[in-house]
């Protein structure tokens, strides 16, 4: 077990630090630093100086290194911006994000879950072929125009909501709802598939002949075996849905890291969008590590060896 | 009910191709999935036929025009025109050939990648394996639009730069399932006795591993073409796709958004458009899928 | 003495493509307290369906129907699946045909055990957990408390038997259905454990239904048996009728088939009856052991019912008693 998981923390480790080596590699795309960090109308004497004094004449594998070497510290450079530490602008943007990609992956679990069970409970009936259905419009509902049509009905129309902006809970019901709803479709139908086939288990006769009753034999007995490879998927959603935060975000004017890389990129202020890309990237290396752990746990089978 | 057997009945009835029609036929999803795609795809290429107007020419007197189910819409423009006075119907149609164009590009690239990778890792196995796993563990890690705007920044936004940032992004499902896929039949009998018989390695590749993972094939290019073409459309929505004047769905959503309070059917129209192309593909993908393998329904 | 469970014309259905499937076609007996019924057969003749039938437990797709399904004195055809679940487990419970999979791998043994009789009883976690390892105890597992926080798969196959048996006893049943509860066990073990079953029968004053397709296990524990063919009864009687005085071609067969000690030649073949068990699906025409059976007549075309012989020993056949006792069957 401690084998297991120092090895994926060595596989994610290393991941890291490939996808830090081609974000890094993002900024050389984007030309002469320099020129972009010094802004317009620097002479060609201001551009020198930032050049030595930010080491962008020194060799690409060198200032790797050296962008590494801060970036393992905390440091991800200065906006080319806002003028301020990279760092400091994410951290106070992150948290937003969180929230929005924690409810979000709440609402799509609270939400699939009791409907794949129900699904699985009487496959082909009319309410399965229902909950099939909306699955299967759901996922062919682009998220961004999704989202348009929520803040024209909700916000606009009937004023439950506000339109955008995030100084209260209430903006970020429609971006959850939004967020969630793409993750909806694919972890209800891996809760409903392995559900059918845990029910056709010999150990849930088992539970019928002791007699426990219907529903706790779906959710005690069933449930728990069937969520196991849920949790997997649940993570890897949770992964996407930061990522995604950037559509939703900018649609929902949501002061998160996801429109702060919208932003970022529209001004060509790399820095901040190299720190934010490498950052999704852990998070999401580190939810597929929690989910192998949470998966451990749930499963004695591979937790008691 | 282990002791339980249940014979299958009989089969000897229609042939094999017969039952194979019967089934596509049979099964809605496909049939439905496949009318819608095989519309939109004529209206994409007879779109310089069937469109009522050039969909660039701009008509500024004529902007906003409703279209006709609406009070003060006419004929003349079905679907209304948009800020620019330019006629929505045939900037629709049109754009059904940047999705089209785009999906099919997109999972064309994605698809060489990807397969390329799934099946060496699944037929040679070991240390290419381990490779193309950790290939695709790095490539699921970083988030894919976040990536595609920032290259598309640095490129600048165009057909060929968006087209090639999501052929080169997409690969991973495509290397997923076709190295899972080639692991399964990399043992069984007839790849063993291929070898026996000294066929090379490239041979067997092409001859007996690809005709048997067509089918998986088939169904991811139908996921990752619907995948492609929504994300073409949030990137030219958010400005960093497909430029204007292009009539891309994704352009003609985030243009109507400003005027999302007012005229809440320029954002309704390619919507429904993109949703009806992304639903019938999904629909196509999960009949072949059902199809052909009949067994993996549910 | 009255009976604890009366099965009256006991049937099984399960639509399918190809026909009506019918594999359990009209059982009935009667079961008093304390008795051991042995339900014999090859495999697929229905004796595990009819079993599943009577708890309430059939897969969906099957239909149970039942001229009369009593138990306790209590009508079970029309109970819900929620008062079913009220008398599974408290009042009749059962024990599986695989050890390995009839556990579920996410809970302790502890809590598996324990849960049917919090559920039944309504007693105190320490109460059932005291009963728990009582019953562990009476089953032959040692260190019963350390065995309560393990997992299923921690344990072997004749140990997760042991448990699932003690399972079934938590709530001291009045009747224990055991559906073939050795045969996925070694052989050493096998008869540990029947032995095992039938000390705490008798202990408990439980009746029991125990299935098997192995007349060598029968003779072990039976008070009365039935010989089940095709989706029913073809032969009843107490243990000592069948196995002294068999009537029925293929008891006969089935009996000729199991070495005996001293009479059987070491290195002989063992016997088995030739020919198929007929289509379970839609009706069967006539005896439905014609087609196997060597005294088969034209008259075996209509279906022979289930009659009494003598003192309660029942055959389902055309011939009469003295000429079935007379007939000799030795299956090569």
């Amino acid at each position: 077990m401690l084998h297991f998981f120092l090895k994926r923390l060595a596989l994610a480790a290393l991941v890291a630090l490939t996808v830090s080596l081609i974000s890094f590699s993002l900024l050389f795309l984007a030309g002469d630093p320099a020129i972009a960090l010094a802004g317009e109308g620097a002479t060609d004497a201001d551009i020198h100086a930032i050049r030595t004094q930010y080491g962008f004449d020194r060799p690409v594998m060198e200032q790797y290194l050296f962008w590494l070497k801060n970036a393992l510290a905390g440091d991800f450079g200065t906006s080319y911006y806002f003028k301020t530490p990279v760092i400091n602008l994410i951290a106070e943007k992150m948290p937003t994000t969180m929230i929005l990609g924690l409810s979000a992956i709440s609402f799509a679990i609270l939400l699939s879950i009791p409907l794949g069970v129900l699904a699985a409970v009487k496959p082909n009936s009319l309410f399965d072929r229902i909950a099939l259905f909306i699955s299967v419009i759901g996922q062919a509902i682009p998220s961004f125009w999704f989202g348009l049509i929520l803040i024209v009905t909700f916000a606009v129309k009937l004023r439950w909501v506000p339109v955008s902006g995030s100084d209260s809970w209430q903006h970020f019901i429609l971006p959850t709802i939004v967020l969630g709803y793409y993750a909806t479709p694919a972890i209800m139908r891996l809760t409903r598939a392995g559900m059918l086939e845990v029910l056709r288990a010999d150990y849930i006769r088992t539970a019928r002949a002791k007699g426990i009753r219907p529903g706790k034999v779906l959710f005690k007995h069933a449930l728990r075996n069937a969520v196991i490879p849920v949790v997997g998927l649940a993570a890897v959603q949770l992964g996407f849905m930061l990522g995604g935060s950037v559509i939703i975000e900018s649609i929902f004017a949501l002061n998160g890291a996801g429109f702060l890389a919208f932003e970022s990129i529209s001004r060509n202020d790399f820095p901040v969008v190299q720190a934010l890309i490498l950052i999704f990237s852990l998070i999401y290396v580190l939810l597929t590590l929690l989910a192998d752990l949470l998966n451990a746990w749930l499963d004695p089978r591979i937790r008691v060896a | 009910m282990t002791e339980q057997t249940i014979n299958a009945p009989e089969t000897g009835g229609p042939s094999w191709a017969a039952q194979l029609r019967q089934r596509i036929f049979g099964h809605l999803g496909l049939t439905i999935g496949g009318g819608i795609l095989t519309l939109i795809v004529l209206c994409a290429l007879l779109a310089g036929v069937i469109a009522p107007h050039d969909p660039y020419v701009q008509e500024l007197t004529n902007r906003f025009a409703s279209p006709v189910w609406m009070d003060g819409g006419g004929w003349d423009h079905i679907l209304g025109t948009d800020h620019l006075g330019r006629d929505y119907l045939s900037r629709l149609l049109y754009g059904a050939r940047i999705s089209l164009l785009i999906g099919i590009v997109a999972a064309l690239i994605s698809g060489m990648i990807g397969t390329i990778m799934g099946v060496s890792a699944g037929y040679f196995g070991g240390k290419v394996d381990a490779v193309v796993m950790f290939l695709i563990t790095v490539r699921l890690s970083m988030p894919v639009v976040l990536v595609a705007l920032a290259v598309v920044a640095l490129f600048g936004g165009s057909l060929f730069v968006v087209v090639t940032v999501l052929g080169l992004l997409l690969w991973d499902r495509f290397a997923v399932v076709m190295r899972s896929c080639t692991m399964q039949i990399r043992d069984l009998d007839y790849i063993t006795s291929a070898k026996a018989l000294g066929c090379s390695t490239p041979r067997i590749l092409l001859t007996e591993i690809m005709p048997n993972v067509l089918n998986s094939l088939i169904v991811v290019v139908t996921l990752e073409m619907a995948h492609a073409i929504v994300l073409e459309a949030a990137l030219s929505f958010l400005g960093l796709g497909v430029q204007p004047p292009l009539p891309s769905w994704g352009l003609m959503i985030s243009e109507g958004k400003d005027m999302l309070l007012f005229e809440p059917w320029l954002i309704t129209i390619p919507g429904v458009a993109l949703f009806t192309l992304i639903f019938a593909i999904n629909m196509l993908g999960d009949g072949i899928r059902d199809v052909t393998a009949p067994e993996n329904r549910n | 003495m009255e009976n604890l469970l009366s099965v009256k014309n006991l049937r099984v259905e399960i639509p399918l493509a190809a026909g009506q499937l019918l594999p359990v076609r009209g059982i009935s007996f009667d079961l008093k307290k304390g008795e051991t019924l042995c339900v014999v057969g090859e495999s697929g003749c229905g004796k595990s369906l009819t079993s599943l039938a009577i708890m309430g437990l059939l897969p969906k797709i099957a239909q149970r129907k039942a001229d009369r399904l009593e138990f306790a004195g209590k009508d079970l055809t029309g109970l819900s699946e929620r008062q079913m679940s009220a008398i599974r487990g408290n009042d009749m419970a059962m024990i599986f045909q695989e050890p390995m999979t009839s556990l579920n791998p996410a809970y302790t043994i502890g809590n598996q055990l324990m849960e049917g009789l919090i559920r039944h009883k309504g007693v105190s976690r320490s109460t059932a957990r005291d009963r728990a390892i009582l019953l562990l105890e009476k089953v032959g597992i040692t260190a019963a408390a350390s065995r309560l926080p393990q997992y299923p798969h921690q344990l072997s196959g004749g140990l997760r038997q042991r448990v699932m048996i003690a399972m079934s006893l938590m709530c001291t049943p009045d009747l224990i259905i055991a559906d073939e509860p050795t045969t996925a066990l070694d052989v050493t073990i096998q008869a540990q454990i029947l032995r095992m079953i039938k000390e705490l029968q008798a202990e408990l004053g439980m009746a029991m239904i125990f299935i098997t397709h192995d007349l060598g296990v029968v003779a072990r524990i039976a008070d009365k048996i039935a010989v089940m063919y095709a989706g029913t009864f073809v032969e009843t009687g107490t243990a000592e009728q069948i196995f002294n005085a068999p009537m029925h071609p293929y008891t006969k067969g089935l009996l000729s088939c199991i070495p005996v000690p001293g009479k059987t030649d070491r290195g002989s073949r063992l016997g088995s009856i030739p020919g198929i068990v007929p289509s379970l699906i839609g009706g069967i025409d006539g005896c439905g052991f014609r087609s196997r059976c060597p005294y088969a007549q034209d008259a075996c075309a209509t279906e022979p019912t289930l009659t009494d012989r003598e003192s309660g020993h029942t055959c389902r056949c055309i011939h009469e008693a003295s000429k079935l006792k007379a007939l000799t069957w030795e299956v090569a």
